[in-house]
């Protein structure tokens, strides 16, 4: 009889949960027989550099930034692709440079609406 | 335990190729073999620590090279340079945060006692007047060599750490704190200048 030729995956699965929770057991352990826990309030502290961290490290980023999310995306995430279409531009297909064209307009649109809402002005 | 074991029998043994180890040495062993500084210079001799840590003195052979970013995960405190006043609460702070057993290297003049600005108002004299430090290396800076030897020097520390018994290793100890209270800026001086738990100078007693 031929094991079934998924059945590495199974084993694989199996190795990957019990390789990290053999030393995690033995660390448990460790912790229980010899090991004496000694949490402190600057030990379970938010680690900031040393510095008293001030406020709370859950926070929430404000929606507004969304717009930096954008500008970056027309300025730095497009110019990576531009760079490889540029250096392979002559030989490419037409189909290829349709979507890069599509590409590109998406993006366009975006730095228009950016433009249009005034996002690119200094803030005074 | 090692000590139970007769040494001849031992040898023996090993010269067959049966090697007998205890667990307290085998923990011994993987700690010291890799212990990971906490990665923050404060003066000059930090640059000697980077470059101990680089290609040409190469840390990486005593398994310290891993120098984190994260008291969390760091056993070892290089204290290399000049600790002034206002940075004294933080390197407390950075040590009571790194999980236990920790270790503390005090590394030139200056982190020992001030070293040549001792005088100076703004300058610490000595990280040891608020954490316990294991090894002390003099030079001003010292050689990335005498780095090497201060960590061959905790190795052996950790190496003849017990892990029970009445001289079990002081962080296996519950009574044994964790964290040391951190000194603030009071009006002309760190509050309180010095920790008495910790720091104990010899005594000068003139005839």
């Amino acid at each position: 009889m031929t094991p079934n030729p998924y059945s590495f995956i199974v084993i694989f699965v199996g190795v990957a949960l019990v390789f990290p929770l053999i030393p995690l057991a033995l660390a448990w352990l460790w912790r229980r027989f010899f090991q004496p826990p000694k949490p402190g309030v600057q030990k379970n502290a938010t680690y900031e550099c040393g510095v008293e961290s001030i406020g709370d490290a859950q926070i929430q980023f404000r929606s507004q930034y969304y717009l930096y999310a954008i500008i970056f995306l027309i300025f730095d995430v497009e110019a990576i692709f531009l760079v490889p279409f540029a250096v392979a531009f002559t030989g490419l297909p037409v189909g290829a440079f349709i979507a890069i064209l599509v590409f590109l307009l998406l993006l366009i649109e975006g730095l228009v609406w950016a433009w249009s809402k005034g996002c690119l002005n200094w803030a005074r | 335990m090692a000590d139970q074991i007769d040494e001849g029998l031992r040898s023996e043994l090993q010269r067959q190729g049966i090697w007998v180890t205890s667990m307290e040495e085998l923990y011994n062993w993987g700690r010291r073999n890799s212990i990971w500084p906490l990665q923050f210079g404060l003066a000059c001799c930090a640059i000697e620590m980077i470059a101990t840590a680089a290609s040409r003195y190469d840390l990486a052979r005593f398994g310290g090279e891993i120098f984190r970013p994260s008291p969390r995960q760091a056993d070892l405190m290089i204290v290399a340079g000049t600790v002034t006043k206002k940075m004294a609460p933080q390197i407390v702070r950075l040590y009571n945060q790194m999980p236990d057993p920790k270790y503390v290297i005090s590394m030139g003049a200056c982190a020992i006692s001030g070293g040549p600005f001792k005088q100076g108002y703004n300058v610490l004299k000595g990280i040891d007047r608020y954490i316990p430090v294991d090894v002390y290396i003099p030079g001003c800076p010292p050689r990335p060599e005498a780095l090497l030897h201060a960590f061959m020097e905790l190795q052996r520390k950790i190496d003849e750490q017990k892990l029970t018994g009445n001289k079990k290793a002081e962080h296996l100890n519950a009574a044994q704190p964790s964290e040391f209270p951190v000194p603030a800026f009071g009006e002309h001086d760190l509050e309180p200048p010095a920790n008495p738990d910790v720091f104990r100078p010899l005594k000068l007693e003139r005839q």
